[in-house]
């Protein structure tokens, strides 16, 4: 028990520090993999709970492809950072008042929080009793059945997704040389090559 | 056989989806060449839809995900005809401009079948999704001229506010999950109306009505409303300000009539203080405006106040007069769209009120058309608007509502001067240059059939549309 309180605190420490530094580090690529090494605690925090499922999805999709692709639009553009930073101390005052009266707020929403009577036994209906099964296959049986409805929506919304960046980003550029199959194949021996009886001694 | 009750169900759904999907394969084979069949196809199934839909029978299906009731069904039969007019009306804009791409289409349809989703959710899971396609597929085609900076500001400024508003639904629905462990409409009824209502669930439902509220473009919601009107395409503000705002705005009374019904007082207060905003916002910030987008923008954002105001009254007859008015609006708006359209000279857009001086002698039967949309908005009788208007504010009166409905109408009195200016701009200020004559056959229909609805058609045979909403309606009361 006392190893696991202190590997929660541990990771839990470390991922605020870093997420700190994502915002706080001067250079972008740094940010990018402080982000990355927040996830990475985050999904030791997952472990922790139990939801191993969780934790891995988080290091494969989010260190695996969203923060990659973070790295290359980092680097790719060229962001002046220093542009990007001018008005931080002007507005950090005010910033940090809204952020603060939120908070309180917050707090004073979820201080009186109650929960309906029946609210424990309804969440507890979706989920199979813990121990029979692990959770990643928990997750695949409400998905593909009782949610199977929202899959396949949330499938068009990334088919619709897929269309509008092709839409909104795709130019036909002229004067791109592409391969043509049929092109290639109705060519003829006589259009490609030519015999040429050269001269002895003489060039062509 | 469990499977093909769900199938039948959600089969318009479907049947657009598979529609969309075939059109796309179609659009990737043929390229550009396909555009003009594509265009047809769309809006044919869209109006194969509406058949679908209303021939389609009540019920819940999908684990209690979707659901199907002759309220949610004449919504959707509305939303459908504002999308198939707006892909017949974009032709001729689009091909002007350049942009006429397959793509175009088929993103309006997966747009509609969005809505669709969203009008049927029971549960708030289903409520998102189908949000969440909407407006997607809505931000792509308000970047659609892609090489037009206003067009694409307009997409981008509707993407990061819409991302927000998204968010603001999100964290309500984790909240009220978190009271009451539960997402389905049915269950948050049951468990919302056990107790007095908890702080968490009141302040999940404020989240959820301001970001419906994004949706409907209603005040204190508005600020990206104008910016999009303009930027965007004129085909696609004409879009927008038909279909989306239907879809949105039977969510927000399917929302506040059916899981948060218990919690009705507290969202008529909501609703009560955005209507009223939207009425009078609506009608003041219009005055000084020039371009007709714009205007059309800020009579888009009153004319959400007051229906508003009908679903604030929470009763039968108010849910009835919030059927009734959207159907008019859509009608309205089509026409007057289709008038916008035709505002062209030598190519190019005529978007300024000046531009229509004069219109009574150089086009005197879009003017007269023009001149039935504008009475008809500000509520004048015997036109369709006010019989809108006259349903709303009874509604609300009978529900008690006095301030809010004397508000509304001071705002109508306010907002009929901004129409009536117009009217006057085309009857009576000196002709300038005329419009690109023939009007587009296409344009010219849309604004013959609405004109006649909106006058002498809707006066005559209300009836029947009045029987459909007050069916509509009593089907949320019915327990």
């Amino acid at each position: 028990m006392i190893i696991q309180t202190l590997a929660f605190y541990l990771f839990a420490a470390i991922t605020v520090a870093s997420a700190f530094m994502v915002v706080a580090a001067r250079n972008p690529v740094h940010s990018v993999l402080y982000l990355i090494l927040a996830f990475f605690n985050s999904a030791a925090l997952f472990l922790l709970m139990g939801a191993e499922f969780i934790a891995m999805i988080l290091v494969i999709v989010y260190v695996g492809a969203v923060a990659v692709l973070f790295l290359f639009v980092v680097m790719m553009l060229d962001i002046n950072v220093a542009e990007l930073r001018q008005g931080f101390l002007k507005y950090l005052p005010i910033g940090a008042a809204v952020g603060l009266v939120l908070f309180a707020e917050l707090i004073l929403a979820f201080g009186a929080w109650t929960m309906a009577p029946g609210a424990q036994a309804a969440m507890r209906a979706r989920t199979p009793a813990p121990g029979r099964v692990d959770n990643t296959e928990a997750l695949g049986r409400v998905l593909y059945t009782d949610y199977f409805f929202l899959f396949q929506v949330a499938g068009l919304v990334l088919l619709l997704a897929m269309i509008g960046a092709i839409v909104l980003t795709l130019r036909a550029r002229p004067g791109v040389r592409r391969q043509s199959v049929p092109d290639q194949i109705a060519r003829r021996r006589d259009e490609a090559v030519s015999v040429v009886k050269v001269p002895l001694g003489g060039g062509i | 056989m469990i499977g093909l009750e769900n199938w039948a169900l959600a089969g318009p759904e479907i049947f657009l989806v598979v529609v969309a999907m075939g059109l796309l394969m179609f659009g990737a084979f043929r390229g550009e060449r396909s555009v003009e069949a594509i265009s047809w196809i769309s809006a044919l199934a869209l109006m194969i839809c509406v058949a679908l839909v209303v021939k389609g029978n009540s019920g819940t299906g999908y684990n209690g995900l979707f659901v199907v009731n002759p309220f949610n069904a004449a919504m959707k039969v509305l939303a459908l005809i504002g999308s198939a007019v707006a892909i017949v009306m974009s032709r001729g804009f689009m091909s002007r401009e350049g942009v006429w791409r397959f793509e175009y289409p088929i993103v309006i349809l997966l747009a509609t079948v969005g809505m669709m989703v969203m009008l049927s959710a029971a549960d708030l899971m289903t409520l998102y999704v189908g949000l969440e396609l909407q407006s997607l597929a809505l931000y792509i085609i308000a970047a659609f001229q892609r090489d037009n900076l206003r067009s694409t500001e307009a997409g981008l400024k509707y993407f990061v506010l819409g991302a927000v508003a998204s968010c603001l639904i999100l964290y309500g629905a984790s909240l009220v999950y978190g009271f009451a462990g539960t997402t389905s409409h049915a269950g948050l009824a049951r468990v919302l109306a056990e107790g007095p209502p908890s702080a968490g669930a009141v302040i999940g439902l404020v989240f959820i009505l301001s970001g419906l509220a994004f949706k409907v473009s209603a005040v204190p919601f508005h600020m990206w409303t104008p910016d999009v009107y303009e930027g965007a395409p004129t085909p696609v503000t004409a879009l927008f300000a038909v279909a989306p705002k239907i879809a949105a705005l039977g969510l927000l009374v399917a929302v506040v009539m059916g899981p948060f019904r218990p919690l009705l007082d507290q969202s008529r207060q909501i609703l009560i203080a955005v209507a009223v905003a939207s009425m009078a916002w609506g009608a003041f910030a219009a005055i000084r405006q020039d371009n007709i987008k714009r205007l059309m923008a800020y009579s888009s954002i009153g004319n959400m106040g007051y229906v508003l105001l009908g679903l604030a009254a929470g009763t039968e007859e108010g849910i009835r007069s919030v059927v009734v008015y959207m159907t008019i609006y859509l009608v309205m708006n089509l026409g007057t769209f289709a008038c916008i359209l035709a505002m062209r000279r030598d190519g190019i857009m005529a978007e300024t009120i000046q531009d229509l001086s004069g219109l009574s002698r150089n086009h005197p039967r879009m003017a007269l058309a023009m001149l039935f949309f504008m009475f008809s908005m500000a509520g004048i009788p015997p036109l369709a608007g006010f019989f809108g208007k006259l349903n709303v504010f009874i509604a609300a009166i009978d529900a008690g509502l006095y301030w809010p409905s004397a508000l509304g109408v001071a705002a109508s009195v306010v907002a009929a001067f901004y129409y009536l200016r117009i009217v006057k701009v085309m009857y009576l200020d000196p002709p300038v240059r005329p419009f690109d004559a023939p009007m587009e056959g296409v344009l010219s229909g849309v604004t013959f059939v609405a004109a006649v609805f909106v006058f002498p058609f809707f006066l005559v045979f209300q009836s029947p549309f009045l029987a459909t909403a007050q069916a509509a309606a009593h089907a949320l009361f019915m327990r």
